[in-house]
C-alpha cells in the first residue's frame, strides 16, 4: 500500500531516487537545491549508500560517470551554473552510453543570475547541452508527487536506454509542500552486462567515447540517433486537458503549467473553449500530440518562464497554418492566472494579426 | 631450457603505437607485471586520462573506463566507491593531471581515495603535438614556448609528488625514472609499494614516472636518456616522498637520490 505523507518537493525527489535503488550521490552545494543533498547526506548511509560532497560540479558528474560505469544507479543535483559545469561530463556519459540522473533545480541566468524560479535552462536541457550529437532524456514535473514519481521514472529510463536523464524543475517545485503517495521500494535494476566489474570469467570490457577509425563515429552517432527515435516512439509523457470544440490551445510545462491550469479553469468559467497540453517529457517532446490538437484548434498560446524556448519546439510541432503566440516571463516573475486569462481572451477574440507567428 | 623473461599475461600481444624511445610502453609493462604479480586481472579497473596513454585498453587486458581530460581521479572515485574491493588505478599525463585535472587530483588525494595514480611526466603535451606543460623545464623550448619556458610569463615546473605528499589522505607518493635498467628496477619496486598501499587499504597512492617524449623533445631516444639524466632529474628529484606503510628508515628517499630530494 502506498503511504501518503506531506512532503517538500526536493525531499520527495530524493526519496523517489532511493525508492528506485539509487545508492550513490555526488554533488556540490548550490541554492536552490541544497535540500536534496542535505537530505541524502543522512538518508543514503542509512540505506547502505554513499553520499559524497565533491569539490565541484565537474568532479560530481565525473564521479557519477565512474559509478555508472561500475554498474550502479547514481545521481547528482545542481542548479544552472553547476549544470553548465557538468556539460562536458554529460556529453561523455551520452557518448559512452552511461545512465545516470541529473537534477536541475533551475535558477535565473545567464551568469550568476538569481535564485528565483525560471525555465531558462530548457534549451540547455533539451538540446543536449554539451558538445556533440546527443540528447538527454528530460522530465519536467509540476507537483511534489511528480518530483517523486519522475525521479523513479528517470532512473529507469536512463538504465533502459543507457543515456543520462535529467529532471528539470525549479525552486517552486523544490520548496513547496504537498501530500505525496510514496511507492514501496521497487528496485528493478536491469542487468548491466556491460558494466566494469572486473574481467572475471569474461573478456575485458571497455567504456569509451573515443572513435578514431574511419566511419566509426558516424556509425556510433546513428546508433544513438536510433535510440533517440525509440524514445520518441515509446516514452513520450504528456498531460492533455482538451475539449471537443476548442477556440484556443495552451502549451506549458513545469511549475508554470499550474498557473495555466488555473487560467484555463477561469477561461472555461467565462465560456471560453480552451485546451491545455503539458509536456511531461521535454525530450522526447510530445510533438505528435501538439500537432493533432493544433489541427483541431488553429490557435496555440505557449506560456513559459523564459523568453520563448519551448515555443520553438511548439512551433516545429504545430499543424501548418496554426497561429502561434507566446506569453513569456523570463526574470523570475510567475505569470499570474489573470494575466494568462487576459492573453487567452485577447487571442481568442483577435484576428490573425494578433499572432506573433504563423506556422 | 628455463624461460627467464616473458610478456606478462595481462599485456596483450600487440605492438604499441608509442613513438620509438617513448617510455609509456615501459610503464605499461611494469603495470602488467604488477597486475599479474598480485593476480588482479579479474578485479582491476583502469582509468586512462586523455593523452598518449588513452589507448591503455588496446594493450592491457583488464576492464577500462575512459575519462574526460583531467577527470580520471573523479571517475576513479566513482568506480572505487561502488567497488571498494576492486583494484582501481588512473593513468595520466602531466597535462591531464598537472594542469586541467589539478583540482580533481588534489581532492581525491585529500579524501584519501584508496586507488593508485600512475602519473607519466614527460614535461610536454605529447598527444597534442608538444605544447608547454605545467612540468616543462625552465628554458625548455616547446611549440608554445618557442623561446624557452620563461618563469616571468609561464611560472615554474610543478612538482606534483611533492605537492601531494603532505596531504593527510596520501599514503604513498614517489617519483621514479625509467631511463636506465637500474632505474626501471627501482621503478618496479616503487610501483609494488603503490600497489600494496591500495591492497592494504591505506589510502591514496601516487607514483610519478619521469618519462621520455623524444618526438616532442626533438631528440633521439639516446639523447632523451641523457636529457633526463642531466636536466629532468635536476628539476624533478627522485625519491619516496611518503610511504605510510614503510618502516621509518625505508620512508626516506632512496640513497643515491637523497642529494636531490627536497622532503
Ligand atoms: C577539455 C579538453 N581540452 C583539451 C584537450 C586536448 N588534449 C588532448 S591530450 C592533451 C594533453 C596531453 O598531454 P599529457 O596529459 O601531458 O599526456 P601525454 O600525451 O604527454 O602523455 C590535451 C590538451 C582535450 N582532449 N579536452
Ligand atoms: S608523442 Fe611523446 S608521449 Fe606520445 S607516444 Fe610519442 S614519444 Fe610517447
Amino acid at each position: 500500500m502506498a503511504k501518503r505523507r506531506m512532503m517538500r518537493g526536493s525531499i520527495a525527489l530524493a526519496e523517489g531516487a532511493i525508492t528506485a535503488g539509487c545508492r550513490y550521490y555526488f554533488g556540490y552545494p548550490i541554492t536552490p537545491q541544497n535540500e536534496i543533498s542535505e537530505h541524502l547526506s543522512s538518508r543514503l548511509p542509512e540505506v547502505g549508500g554513499v553520499f559524497l560532497q565533491a569539490e565541484s560540479e565537474i568532479a560530481s558528474i565525473n564521479m557519477m560517470l565512474g559509478a555508472a560505469a561500475a554498474g550502479a544507479r547514481a545521481m547528482t543535483s545542481s542548479s544552472g551554473p553547476g549544470i553548465s559545469l557538468m556539460q562536458e561530463g554529460l556529453s561523455y556519459m551520452a557518448g559512452s552510453e552511461l545512465p545516470g540522473l541529473v537534477v536541475n533545480i533551475t535558477r535565473l541566468g545567464p551568469g550568476l543570475g538569481g535564485i528565483a524560479a525560471c525555465q531558462g535552462d530548457y534549451w540547455q536541457a533539451t538540446r543536449g547541452g554539451g558538445h556533440g550529437d546527443y540528447r538527454l532524456i528530460v522530465l519536467a514535473p509540476n507537483s511534489v508527487q511528480e518530483m517523486h514519481d519522475l525521479a523513479i521514472r528517470a532512473l529507469h529510463l536512463a538504465d533502459q536506454y543507457r543515456n543520462p536523464a535529467m529532471i528539470l524543475a525549479d525552486a517552486i517545485l523544490g520548496q513547496m509542500m504537498e501530500p505525496v503517495n510514496l511507492e514501496p521500494p521497487l528496485v528493478e535494476i536491469p542487468p548491466k552486462p556491460w558494466a566494469l566489474t572486473g574481467a572475471r570469467g569474461r573478456k575485458a570490457q571497455l567504456i569509451k567515447s573515443l572513435y578514431l577509425a574511419d566511419g566509426e563515429m558516424e556509425k556510433h552517432n546513428w546508433k544513438m540517433y536510433a535510440k533517440y527515435q525509440r524514445l520518441q516512439e515509446a516514452e513520450v509523457m504528456v498531460e492533455e486537458d482538451l475539449e471537443e470544440q476548442m477556440d484556443l490551445l495552451l502549451v506549458s510545462f513545469g511549475s508554470c503549467s499550474r498557473m495555466v491550469n488555473s487560467a484555463v479553469a477561469l477561461a472555461r468559467s467565462r465560456g471560453y473553449r480552451v485546451g491545455h497540453i503539458r509536456p511531461i517529457t521535454l525530450f522526447p517532446f510530445p510533438s505528435r500530440e501538439i500537432r493533432e490538437a493544433s489541427r483541431r484548434v488553429g490557435k496555440v498560446l505557449t506560456v513559459e518562464m523564459n523568453t520563448g524556448q519551448m515555443w520553438e519546439d511548439v512551433r516545429l510541432a504545430v499543424h501548418p497554418g496554426t497561429l502561434c503566440r507566446l506569453l513569456a516571463r523570463p526574470g523570475g516573475a510567475i505569470p499570474a492566472p489573470k494575466e494568462i486569462f487576459e492573453e487567452i481572451e485577447k487571442f481568442v477574440r483577435a484576428g490573425d494579426h494578433f499572432a506573433e507567428n504563423i506556422c | 631450457m628455463q624461460k627467464i623473461f616473458a610478456r606478462p599475461a595481462t599485456l596483450l600481444d600487440t605492438g604499441f603505437h608509442f613513438c620509438p624511445g617513448c617510455h609509456h610502453g615501459i610503464v605499461h609493462r611494469l603495470l602488467c607485471e604488477m597486475l599479474d604479480h598480485y593476480g588482479l586481472r579479474e578485479r582491476a579497473v583502469g582509468v586512462p586520462g586523455v593523452g598518449c596513454g588513452v589507448f591503455l585498453y588496446d594493450y592491457i587486458d583488464i576492464d577500462v573506463c575512459e575519462a574526460p581530460h583531467g577527470r580520471a581521479t573523479a571517475v576513479a572515485t566513482g568506480i572505487k566507491r561502488v567497488q571498494p574491493d576492486h583494484f582501481v588505478f588512473t593513468y595520466q599525463g602531466d597535462g591531464d593531471l598537472g594542469a586541467i585535472g589539478t583540482a580533481e587530483v588534489i581532492h581525491a588525494a585529500n579524501r584519501g581515495e584508496n586507488f593508485t595514480v600512475i602519473f607519466v611526466n614527460n614535461a610536454v603535451y605529447g598527444m597534442t603535438g608538444g605544447q608547454m606543460a605545467p612540468t616543462t623545464l625552465l628554458g625548455q623550448c616547446t611549440t608554445t614556448s618557442p623561446a624557452g619556458r620563461d618563469s616571468r610569463n609561464d611560472g615554474y615546473p610543478l612538482h606534483l609528488a611533492e605537492l601531494l605528499a603532505p596531504l593527510e589522505g596520501v599514503a604513498f607518493a614517489a617519483r621514479v625514472s625509467l631511463h636506465t635498467p637500474a632505474h626501471v628496477k627501482k621503478a618496479r619496486r616503487a610501483l609494488q609499494r603503490a600497489f600494496e598501499t591500495q591492497l592494504e587499504k591505506r589510502g591514496f597512492s601516487f607514483l610519478e614516472f619521469i618519462s621520455a617524449c623524444p618526438t616532442n623533445w626533438r631528440l633521439t631516444p639516446y639523447q632523451s636518456v641523457e636529457h633526463i639524466e642531466k636536466n629532468m632529474l635536476r628539476a624533478f628529484p627522485l625519491g619516496t616522498y611518503k610511504d605510510t606503510g614503510a618502516p621509518a628508515s625505508a620512508a626516506a628517499p632512496e640513497e643515491e637520490d637523497t642529494a636531490n630530494a627536497v622532503l
